[in-house]
């Protein structure tokens, strides 16, 4: 809801196509990309109409703009999954980039730090673009953790297939926040913050996680 | 079939499919056309003699070899008589040559000659060994030597002290040059051994911190003669 | 019998709670960044580097056959033995049945992955030959009688301290805890055994087409020793080794020094063009070089993946993969270590055994991002998992996500099982990390978030309704 906030009040018009469901990225991960190409293809019928498509998460955008057009490569709708993947972007990347926003005109008081999700920072190459907008944010101190860009460890199905590699690689990941003096993490990806969250709280740490989007919507 | 003939022909039939080429990652419909040589890409070296002796010079310390720039053989010969006292050598390993000729017969300690062969266990005792060299590297501080230039394959390599002896003409700005260099000497009939030689001997093998002389010389001096 | 994925698993489980481990791995490799970054600066252009670094390869790997006859052909005009190796066991039974011709007693050995990835020295010492590893990192895992740890540094994973119990406890030395003592210690025992041993066997790094030569890289002068003084020089040489021309080193060995080992260039990078030439004081009257097919061509093969050859076993993507650091090199259990092991075994070794390297992992692509030759490595991690679906999907797998994706098609459902979950949910704080919980493996170790009361399809319809 906070990205449809910000979108609004920068002045856009905001459609939610119900029927949308999942991306497809779980079953492609697995190497299961018959299933996977069933799932996109809704998704592409869907979004077929629309001017531009905004994602919350690095990793379901990623999937999108990156992955769709190999999915589909030599498949009779790869010319539509080219055109989804070019009119999709991340969040960050759509204020940044596209509409050229740094100031969403957003205040939240506090010590930050913010994680790298992998997809939004090597797929998409999205480094800067959340920290741009970060650094506009009223009152928000921003300070760069150890390894940044270390994965936290989700990695989608690996995250309960290998459990305890992901948990130890979690556990690396909150140590460089926690090092940071920081109150809270923010992040463009929500499944990164699902585990680092999982993460702290076993560890009893008072860290808060918070979605990039969130924090652009506070006033 | 030979096994020569099975292995050419899994790879002829592999090579039926044709894998993209580098160029046209990423979507591109046009290749990025790429220099030849990588000297566009590698550490940039200055043009003249004097910048790249100063740009050896500064490589060749970080590395912890000892760089002396001598005006002519007679300083070197002082040089090396100076290392000989200090390490207390008794034996020196070297090879017949313009510049090594010069300092052994100066330097009045025992030789073990290898031009002509020599005993392994003779050579393996030498306190030092003393040998000139192809050509020296600006770029990354390095030697270059070869079998016919310093006394065949192990005296720069078995003795605890390694002492090179190079003339100014034989700085060269980069890796490509000293190559280059090799190709127009030998043309086809290389030596069989060439080495480039960056620094005395280490290893990072124990928790990576780095230790010197681990098989090869502990010490390695490069005096560049005018 | 236990499956590789089971011990795998199993090796996993202890070394993620290691944190004895954990720190040292991390501590170590923190020295490794700054000098790679510090010398990957001094480029002009690092990026360029890796374009041009990736088109060469590709020229050599995409002209296999050409560059390797030209290979031998240089080599052989000088005197060198060649003997094309189609599998590990041809290799092998060359390499024993040169050591039984001249009557070999004690063999020297510089560091090879390949030599490893055949089980050479194993095959030797049972035909009675002493093998002694000259590397200094190999020469400990040698006597600790473990395989290497990781494809550069084979004793990364050991404290000084355990350095110095094994040398007092195998060699009788002095316990210390110098490093400078401990290498000493090694270096007294290798000087007797390179001027005794009757062979020399080294791997090599790369094998230059246009002059008939091989490279090899090393730090210690242990290699250049093991092939000066014996009277026999054997190299073991992977067919994928091959770069056209000579000038490509120019690129190459500071890109494998600056990748592989935060250096500029390493002590020395050696040619080898033959054995000793008339006038040549010293130097092996024999020189042979075994190629090694062992599946490489099937990798050729499949042209996706076909660029995973052109690695140059820099050992750069183990140093950067999370997996690798948190599981360590001995969890892969077998040659190839971290990211391009992963890739590449299943090739060499079999898809349905070794997919499992594939799976674990987050996919998070840093090894992609610091390749030097740019193998999309993350990518073919993905690929395997596909080819290892479409040759054998589990049923429970096909079935699980078939549904998926019958669910997916359908909002309703997607909408009902959403509802569900939150229903559940407080039921599962009852039986959160006991057997019965489907959560289980992620709540064992981590807190599941609470479900939103409402969900976002929700909330949107609330704002609709005037």
């Amino acid at each position: 809801m906070s990205i449809v906030q910000v979108l609004e009040r920068l002045g856009h018009t905001v459609d939610y196509p119900e029927a949308q469901t999942c991306c497809g990225q779980p079953p492609f991960n697995s190497g299961y990309w018959d299933e996977a190409r069933a799932v996109a293809e809704r998704q592409m019928t869907i979004f077929r109409d629309a001017e531009t498509v905004v994602i919350a998460s690095g990793s379901c955008g990623a999937m999108v703009k990156v992955f769709y057009p190999e999915l589909f490569d030599h498949h009779p709708r790869e010319v539509e999954a080219k055109a989804l993947a070019a009119k999709t972007f991340e969040f960050s990347d759509f204020l940044v980039n596209q509409l050229g926003v740094l100031d969403v005109g957003a205040r939240f008081p506090g010590r930050a730090t913010f994680h790298d999700g992998c997809h939004g920072l090597r797929e998409l190459g999205l480094k800067e673009p959340p920290r741009q907008l970060l650094q506009h944010v009223q009152g928000l101190e921003l300070v760069e953790m150890r390894e940044a860009e270390t994965c936290c460890g989700f990695g989608g199905t690996f995250a309960v297939k290998f459990p305890m590699i992901s948990t130890a690689m979690g556990e690396v990941k909150c140590t460089s926040i926690a090092d940071t003096g920081a109150d809270y993490v923010i992040s463009n990806d929500s499944s990164c913050l699902m585990q680092i969250r999982g993460v702290l709280d076993r560890q009893g740490k008072s860290i808060k996680t918070l979605h990039l989007a969130e924090v652009l919507a506070q006033t | 079939m030979t096994n020569r003939e099975v292995i050419l022909s899994r790879i002829h039939e592999a090579l039926k499919a044709a894998a993209p080429h580098p160029a046209f990652y990423n979507g591109a419909t046009e290749p990025s056309p790429l220099p030849v040589s990588p000297q566009k890409w590698l550490p940039p070296v200055g043009k003249t003699l004097e910048e790249q002796i100063e740009l050896f010079r500064q490589n060749a310390e970080a590395l912890k070899a000892e760089f002396r720039a001598c005006s002519d053989v007679s300083e070197a010969i002082q040089h090396v008589k100076k290392l000989a006292a200090t390490g207390g050598w008794k034996k020196v390993g070297r090879h017949r040559g313009e510049l090594t000729d010069a300092v052994a017969w100066e330097l009045g300690v025992t030789e073990v000659q290898t031009d002509h062969g020599y005993g392994v266990d003779d050579l393996e005792s030498c306190d030092a060994g003393l040998t000139q060299c192809e050509a020296l590297v600006a770029q990354t501080g390095s030697v270059l030597v070869s079998a016919p230039t310093a006394g065949g394959r192990a005296l720069s390599v078995l003795p605890p002290h390694h002492v090179v002896l190079a003339r100014r003409n034989q700085m060269t700005p980069d890796l490509s040059a000293a190559l280059e260099r090799m190709q127009e000497k030998f043309k086809e009939q290389f030596p069989s051994f060439l080495s480039f030689i960056s620094g005395p001997s280490r290893t990072g093998d124990i928790e990576r911190i780095l230790v010197l002389g681990a098989h090869g010389p502990k010490k390695l001096t490069i005096l560049l003669i005018s | 019998m236990k499956t590789h994925a089971r011990e795998f698993n199993e090796s996993a489980r202890r070394y993620t709670v290691d944190l004895r481990h954990r720190d040292l791995i991390q501590k170590v490799l923190a020295g490794y960044y700054t000098k790679r970054d510090e010398y990957k600066n001094r480029f002009q252009n690092w990026s360029g580097a890796r374009d041009l670094a990736a088109e060469i390869k590709w020229e050599a790997i995409n002209h296999l056959d050409r560059y390797l006859d030209e290979f031998v052909s240089k080599l052989e005009a000088r005197g060198t033995k060649v003997f094309w190796a189609p599998g590990a066991q041809e290799a092998r039974d060359y390499i024993v049945g040169v050591a039984r011709q001249h009557k070999v007693r004690s063999i020297i050995k510089s560091k090879s992955m390949t030599a490893e990835e055949i089980h050479l020295n194993d095959a030797l010492e049972k035909e009675g030959f002493e093998v002694i590893e000259s590397d200094l990192g190999e020469y400990i895992v040698q006597l600790r009688r473990e395989p290497p740890y990781h494809l550069v540094f084979p004793a990364m994973h050991l404290t000084r301290q355990q350095i110095s119990d094994l040398f007092h406890d195998k060699l009788g030395s002095e316990p210390t805890n110098n490093p400078e003592d401990l290498t000493m210690i090694a270096r007294r025992v290798m000087r007797r055994k390179y001027c005794e041993a009757d062979m020399g066997i080294s791997g090599a790094n790369f094998a230059i087409a246009e002059t008939g030569m091989i490279s090899i890289t090393e730090n210690e002068g242990n290699a250049r020793l093991t092939t000066s003084l014996p009277k026999i020089h054997v190299a073991l040489v992977g067919i994928e080794k091959v770069l056209p021309k000579l000038s490509d080193l120019a690129l190459f060995l500071p890109m494998l020094a600056t990748a592989g080992a935060g250096q500029s260039l390493t002590c020395y990078n050696t040619l080898y063009g033959g054995p000793r030439q008339p006038g040549e004081p010293d130097g092996p009257e024999e020189f042979h070089v075994v190629l090694l097919d062992n599946r490489r061509t099937e990798l050729l093969a499949d042209a996706e993946q076909r660029e995973a050859l052109h690695c140059i076993r820099c050992g750069a993507c183990l140093n950067v993969c999370p997996i690798f650091k948190n599981v360590g090199g001995h969890s892969y259990g077998t040659t190839y270590q971290g990211p391009i092991g992963s890739v590449i075994t299943p090739h060499l070794r079999g898809l349905q055994n070794w997919k499992h390297l594939s799976q674990a992992s987050s996919l998070c692509g840093a090894c992609t991002e610091t390749c030097p030759v740019k193998i999309n490595l993350h990518r073919h991690l993905l690929h395997n998992r596909r080819n290892a679906v479409r040759s054998h999907s589990s049923h429970l797998g096909k079935f699980f996500y078939a549904g998926f994706a019958f669910m997916m098609r359908r909002p309703a459902s997607y909408q009902l099982a959403t509802r569900l979950a939150r229903v559940a949910q407080p039921w599962q704080h009852l039986i959160r990390g006991t057997i019965i919980d489907p959560l289980r493996a992620w709540t064992k170790t981590r807190s599941f978030p609470r479900l939103a009361e409402k969900s976002f399809r929700e909330l949107w319809r609330e704002r609709q309704t005037p």
